[in-house]
């Protein structure tokens, strides 16, 4: 090695001895104390555990729905009945139905999530600012039978479909917009006085709005979380460029916060697919495709599983746990999709120490 | 003195003697009065506007499309308002806000009317003391309500939730300790399962534990498989709640024990848990709330039954929402005012989850209440004490070596 002065001036040079060998990197070895070890080996086989417990929930409705999905074959998702017993079932019906109640919770259940979680985050006083946060994770607390009991008591027949004519807004969405397919009802005339307003009562459109209330906090709490996460700097320089506060929400918190949006979206999505016992009391269960969500009748996964659990014989359990295993796979879909958005969004909630 | 003789690019400064005058406060409010003005007669004139609609020109008498009407009326007539002396955005801006308060209101309303409902159809029963101590062995459904009562279900749901809780805790802090403190590849692949299973729709978490432990097991229904399946499904959700604490424990403070030469073991055990405990309780409570009115679950695996059954092992038992949903379903009237009892009275345990949960929990990590303060403030006093002792011991050596020196 040949170093001038001059270099020397500005280059650190680690003294060694001239003749000494080459430089390494050190090799670093971890030697762990035995209660580390101890400790890891512990921890390893909890979250083994908690993963044999995960997996094995696929795992057995797989097992045991396939004497079912062996008799009916690809027709279990395509078929409209329920008859175990004649082999003749399928869940296409209560499939559509599924989505359908969610569509309609989630559809009403968005618009008043985001209401809320700004309110909360940008408009509230902020000594009031906790308490809202603490009502509505409160209300996403709220037991589902309370909102099921509330929904078929209260909702139904006194907000939704009042009296003997059946006021309220599923007659007038079907009397004014009943050209629109999904709310169009069969054999109900609204214009008919003697019309039985039962036609508009069990119906999609009030199992959705029942899971709706059970699903906006869920949405809510996500989407406040992250709305109050959006950078200080970006909005006091929109405050400073001369935007109103809707401005600053427009080009700031609701650009900032879109994955978290669609995330906490998709969570409460999945909460509502999976939703049962709210839907099971107030809906009657038919197993076609009922696409008029107006009308009585409709279904969902959950609520058939609810309601023919105590069918012992063989074959229509495994029907029953095939039928899991579908509500199963489709709400895990949704909410891989929904912790990736999460996760990749830019307010993801990076809290790595 | 006047102004006159300031020069212009000088900087006037009121002399001490100066006539200050009285002082005005200066109102820091953001709403103006006109503000107000245009909220309240928007308010007024669209109730007005949408009555005349509603009594003299169209047959409508609902009271829902009266509220409909007069809202948009109000959104209608506020924006015509504004817009008289305000600019586009600004107009904009009022009516986005009266939106966003609007909605905000809505889900208020529905909050106090799930709650308040439950609790008004619930007086009848709540009223009669036998309700809380009684079971339902002697009342049949046509029984008034001074006889029988939901106590079967409140030991019911206690068990149930007791056996949940002792498989959740030690599983779900281990778990979640696993996947903060062991990374690697397959902690990462636990935590993506985890997180997925958090809206394990609750009737599968049922289904799994009546197929696995009810026909595979050849276990009868009973507060032990309701318990089990109640477990299955708050696992991932305390899971996933203690991860997100366990990860906001600032890292200096482990980096600090182990550089102190602690193991990993003690670093965890006398640092990060201590830090995070009371967001572990937190997540805890949360799930317990969750878990303690879950129906479908215990519908598939708890049986149900009328008379008390202390004993989780064998036979059905019966839970507070569980006895809520099948008296609901008899469409006996007497039956379906316990069954608004029942559930008030698992509103109020899951109401006092809550506070509970908000009391400990709802502290950052490392902030500390005001006990562990005093208490941390009394050991810091006995060491100074201490420190001062040894200091005084001490003393004599020290001045030894200083006279030694000089």
């Amino acid at each position: 090695m040949t170093a001038t002065l001059s270099d020397l001036s500005s280059v650190t040079v680690t003294p060694s001895t001239p003749d000494g060998p080459e430089d390494s990197p050190r090799r670093i070895r971890l030697r762990r104390a035995r209660s580390d070890v101890l400790f890891r080996a512990i921890a390893r086989a909890g979250g083994s555990v908690v993963l044999a417990v995960m997996l094995l929930v696929g795992l057995f409705l797989g097992v045991r729905a396939v004497p079912a999905v062996r008799a009916v074959g690809f027709g279990f998702l395509t078929t409209q009945n329920w008859v175990p017993a004649q082999l003749d079932f399928g869940v296409a019906g209560v499939l559509v139905g599924t989505v359908l109640i969610a569509l309609v919770a989630i559809s009403i259940a968005v618009p008043l999530a985001t209401g809320a979680a700004l309110y909360i985050s940008e408009y509230a006083p902020s000594r009031l600012q906790p308490v809202l946060v603490n009502l509505v994770d409160l209300m996403a607390a709220v037991p589902s039978v309370v909102y099921g009991i509330w929904g078929f008591f209260l909702l139904q027949p006194h907000i939704l479909v009042r009296g003997e004519l059946g006021d309220g807004l599923p007659r007038f969405l079907t009397t004014y917009l009943g050209w629109i397919p999904f709310f169009q009802v069969d054999d109900y005339n609204p214009r008919d006085p003697a019309a039985s307003p039962t036609a508009l009562t069990s119906s999609t459109f009030v199992a959705g709005i029942i899971v709706s209330m059970m699903v906006t906090p869920i949405i809510a709490s996500v989407m406040r979380e992250v709305f109050s996460q959006a950078p200080l700097g970006e909005r006091e320089g929109a405050f400073a460029l001369g935007a109103t506060k809707w401005g600053m929400i427009r080009s700031v918190v609701l650009p900032f916060g879109r994955g978290g949006m669609i995330g906490g979206t998709m969570l409460g999505l999945g909460r509502a697919l999976g939703e049962t016992i709210g839907v099971f009391l107030v809906i009657s269960m038919v197993f076609v495709i009922q696409p008029h969500i107006l009308q009585t009748g409709g279904g969902s996964i959950a609520a058939l599983i609810a309601l023919r659990y105590s069918d012992d014989a063989g074959i229509a359990l495994a029907a029953l746990m095939a039928a899991g295993l579908v509500l199963f796979g489709m709400t895990l879909v949704v909410n891989f999709a929904a912790g990736i958005i999460i996760s990749r969004s830019r307010s993801g909630a990076a809290s790595e120490a | 003195m006047t102004v006159t003789d300031v020069r212009v690019a000088e900087t006037y400064l009121p002399r001490r003697d100066d006539p200050a005058g009285p002082e005005v406060r200066r109102t820091m409010s953001n709403t103006r009065r006109s503000d107000v003005f245009a909220v309240v007669g928007a308010a007024a004139s669209s109730i007005a506007l949408s009555s005349v609609i509603f009594t003299q020109l169209a047959p409508f008498d609902a009271i829902l499309g009266f509220v409909v009407v007069s809202y948009l009326l109000f959104l209608g007539i506020y924006t015509l308002l504004v817009s008289l002396d305000e600019s586009g955005p600004t107009v904009r801006d009022r009516l986005a806000a009266a939106l966003i308060h609007s909605l905000a209101f809505v889900m208020l309303v529905g909050l106090v009317l799930v709650v308040g409902y439950t609790f008004w159809r619930g007086r009848q029963a709540l009223v009669h003391l036998n309700f809380y101590y009684q079971d339902m062995g002697l009342a049949g459904p046509l029984q008034p309500l001074s006889v029988g009562g939901v106590k079967h279900a409140i030991v019911g749901t206690l068990e149930q939730i007791g056996i949940a809780l002792a498989i959740t805790i030690p599983l779900g802090i281990i778990g979640a300790v696993f996947l903060s403190e062991v990374p690697g590849p397959f902690s990462r692949f636990v935590r993506i399962i985890v997180e997925a299973m958090t809206a394990l729709p609750s009737i599968v978490a049922g289904l799994f534990i009546f197929a696995m432990v009810i026909l595979g097991l050849g276990v009868d229904k009973s507060g032990m498989a309701a318990g089990l399946a109640l477990s299955v499904m708050m696992l991932p959700i305390i899971i996933r709640a203690a991860d997100v604490v366990i990860r906001l424990v600032p890292g200096t403070l482990r980096e600090a024990a182990l550089a102190l030469g602690a193991s990993q073991w003690r670093t965890i055990w006398h640092v990060v848990l201590p830090t995070a405990r009371s967001g572990i309780t937190t997540a805890v409570i949360l799930g317990t709330a969750r878990g303690i009115g879950e129906t479908s679950p215990v519908l598939l695996t708890a049986g149900f039954a009328q008379t008390l059954n202390a004993n989780p092992t064998s036979g059905a038992q019966t839970s507070l929402p569980l006895y809520t949903f099948q008296m609901v379903r008899t469409g006996e009237p007497g039956l379906i005012a316990r069954a608004f009892g029942a559930a008030a009275v698992l509103m109020v345990l899951v109401l006092f989850l809550f506070v509970l949960a908000r009391l400990i929990g709802g502290r950052a990590p490392g902030q500390l209440s005001r006990g562990q303060r005093r208490r941390r403030v009394r050991a810091s006093r006995r060491d100074a004490v201490r420190f001062a002792a040894r200091d005084n011991a001490r003393r004599p050596d020290l001045l030894d070596t200083d006279k030694a020196g000089s």
